[in-house]
């Protein structure tokens, strides 16, 4: 197990972590000298400004995650045992189809002529076709499509370990609907919640593909950034720099969150 | 209609296609302990949950203090439930557990502090106001999700197999204690039990239930001594039966002759009321008071039939006997464990089984 941490895991971090500190050779190769300019350069207001993005499109999307995923894992949790499954199942055929390609359909479906405008105008809802695609719109619809599964199933988990006389009784000591909500229903979920923001959260902090793809030239996130750095530029020591502060700050984000509120045991689930 | 806390008006409820509550009629009397007895499935807990508004009659109606519930949701209803797994908060600590009802009511924050403490030394709990409910025993959750309910003050508490989870000792103390505390607050009490020796022991008036129908509702001791269907004489312990007609008439007894066992000749019962020549009789007996002996005792018991032992099984306290009367008739009896060797019987053996007139409860059909 270590062995295998310290060969895939930690080994290319502390490269990483080395390159970071380097320099860039003239034609994209790493120069081994000791320099903090990398991260330096993180504090351009042009990298600042794709941070903010980023952030502002991650935080959008786990909250319309946690909205969608919140009531779908609940009716999923209270369906019949024998529905369950089905619904679970349902949830997670989109993964059966490669992700790149479900983005190439968001595309079609978003596109001017596309679907979407299409259904638009046929319910009368406008007259012309409107831009979709190529927007942080889009962006934000591929990345919730993309993500809300990772809300639904920790939040699942949490849900069907509840016993719903707990709700029951709540309702039979005088709390209205939102009460039972607020008081009982959600903090009990709540690992299922911290589990399910924290799986959406970071990789839409980091996604690439589809910001690519849904959200044109004109847009780009930070993952979009780092892709950049890497293979287009060929700055690897800056690409590392990017990589490694956007680690650390997730990292601290968590730990934080643990720090003031939590214990790492309710987040692993013991209830 | 002060005197009436709960009517039930004609109740059905079903579960898909089975009728869990088959059009169900009961008052239940203000200030009462009231027991609903009844084997799983019967359809107990589909009628608490009626009461409770978290299920929805198909037909009939509820009544609490004269208002009908039809339209009330659970958390309008006056009444406060007590879960079988007692369905305590674990994210909150015992005292806000139980002043939950009150907040959710908006009492004033002075009144809810006195108003839960006081419904935790009640249940005895005082000392652990600050604890979460994990970390508390079973008998100390049950006493939990109690005062939860009673703090309130509803017009009716109804408790869902409240000792199901109890083991054995605790649960006869509790027994004694539920009572006491009911009681005490004088609020109704509505309880839900398989058991029939807690309902026994507890409530005012019991109502014995199978396939969702009311078979016998009386005191404790109507129902012990006088049942009126089979169904309620072997649920309550009844389980030694014998089918015959009556043969002459006295004053207060009868008697009756069993087909199954011809050689035991006429049997002395006591005279079911409209008895009359040849009338169909079934009598039952409990295992424990019938007298197993080798000799007669002259005088004595008023009937003596013997029996071949079919099987022994000894419990410690006492020992139970599968005996046999005839081909088709297998009675039980148990006797205390007296430690006296000729009170022991092997398999095999011959017995006389005797019992007076009195012991024996009479169906007529």
């Amino acid at each position: 197990m270590l062995l295998w941490m310290g060969i895939f895991f930690i080994l290319p971090l502390l490269v990483m972590l080395a390159v970071s500190f380097a320099g860039r050779g003239t034609y994209g190769g790493v120069e081994w000298t000791f320099s903090l300019t990398n991260y330096a350069q993180l504090f351009d207001p042009l990298y600042l400004r794709i941070y903010g993005r980023s952030l502002a499109l991650a935080l959008a999307t786990t909250t319309l995650c946690l909205l969608l995923g919140y009531p779908l894992a609940y009716s999923i949790a209270r369906a019949p045992v024998r529905w369950r499954g089905v619904w679970l199942l349902l949830v997670m055929i989109p993964f059966w189809t490669n992700f790149l390609v479900r983005t190439y359909a968001w595309m079609f479906i978003l596109r001017t002529e596309g679907l979407m405008n299409q259904l638009l105008i046929n319910l009368g809802v406008m007259s012309q076709p409107i831009e979709l695609l190529y927007s942080d719109w889009a962006i934000l619809i591929g990345l919730v499509y993309g993500y809300v599964p990772f809300m639904v199933l920790p939040l699942y988990a949490a849900m069907e370990r509840l016993d719903s006389s707990v709700v029951e009784a709540a309702w039979d000591l005088y709390a209205t609907s939102w009460s039972v909500f607020w008081r009982v229903l959600l903090p009990l979920t709540k690992p299922g919640v911290v589990a399910g923001c924290i799986l959406v959260f970071i990789p839409s902090l980091g996604a690439f593909i589809t910001p690519d793809l849904l959200g044109g030239a004109k847009s780009m996130m930070v993952g979009n950034l780092i892709q950049h750095e890497y293979l287009v530029v060929r700055d690897w020591p800056l690409g590392s720099a990017i990589s490694f502060s956007l680690m650390a700050l997730v990292l601290l984000g968590v730990l934080a969150y643990f720090k003031t509120d939590g214990r790492l045991d309710r987040f692993e689930g013991g209830g | 209609m002060a005197d009436t806390s709960v009517e039930l008006r004609d109740l059905a409820k079903y579960h898909g296609a089975t009728l869990a509550v088959d059009h169900l009629s009961l008052e239940v009397r203000s200030g009462e302990f009231f027991s609903i007895l009844g084997p799983s499935g019967a359809g107990k807990t589909t009628t608490l949950r009626l009461v409770a508004g978290f299920e929805r009659p198909d037909q009939g109606e509820i009544l609490i203090e004269g208002r009908s519930m039809r339209h009330v949701p659970p958390n309008l209803r006056p009444v406060n439930l007590v879960f079988q797994t007692y369905a305590l908060f674990p994210h909150m600590t015992v005292f806000d557990n139980v002043a939950f009802g009150l907040e959710m009511r908006r009492v004033s924050r002075s009144d809810l502090r006195s108003r839960a403490s006081a419904a935790l030394d009640m249940v005895k709990l005082s000392d652990k106001h600050d604890r979460h409910p994990l970390q508390l025993s079973g008998g100390e959750q049950q006493r939990v999700a109690l005062a939860r309910a009673l703090v309130n003050r509803p017009a009716v508490v109804l408790l869902d197999e409240p000792l199901g989870a109890l083991d054995q000792q605790l649960r006869q103390e509790m027994q004694v204690e539920l009572k006491a505390i009911q009681k005490q607050v004088g609020i109704t009490f509505i309880c839900v039990t398989h058991h029939q020796e807690e309902a026994l022991i507890m409530s005012d008036r019991v109502a014995v239930m199978d396939h969702g129908r009311v078979l016998q509702v009386g005191s404790p001791q109507e129902v012990y001594e006088s049942p009126t269907t089979e169904f309620v004489a072997r649920f309550i312990g009844l389980s030694n039966h014998l089918k015959g007609r009556i043969a002459t008439l006295h004053d207060t007894t009868c008697t009756m002759t069993a087909p199954d066992i011809p050689a035991a000749g006429s049997i002395l019962i006591r005279r079911p009321p409209g008895a009359m020549e040849a009338t169909r009789v079934m009598l039952l007996l409990r295992p424990e008071r019938l007298h197993v002996s080798h000799n007669v005792h002259p005088g004595r018991f008023h009937n003596a039939v013997s029996a071949r032992v079919d099987k022994v099984t000894y419990t410690g306290n006492e020992m139970q006997y599968l005996v046999r009367l005839s081909d088709s008739v297998l009675w039980k009896a148990r006797l205390p464990n007296s430690g006296a060797s000729q009170d022991r019987f092997r398999v095999g053996e011959t017995v006389l089984l005797c019992w007076n007139a009195d012991d024996g409860v009479i169906l007529t059909e």
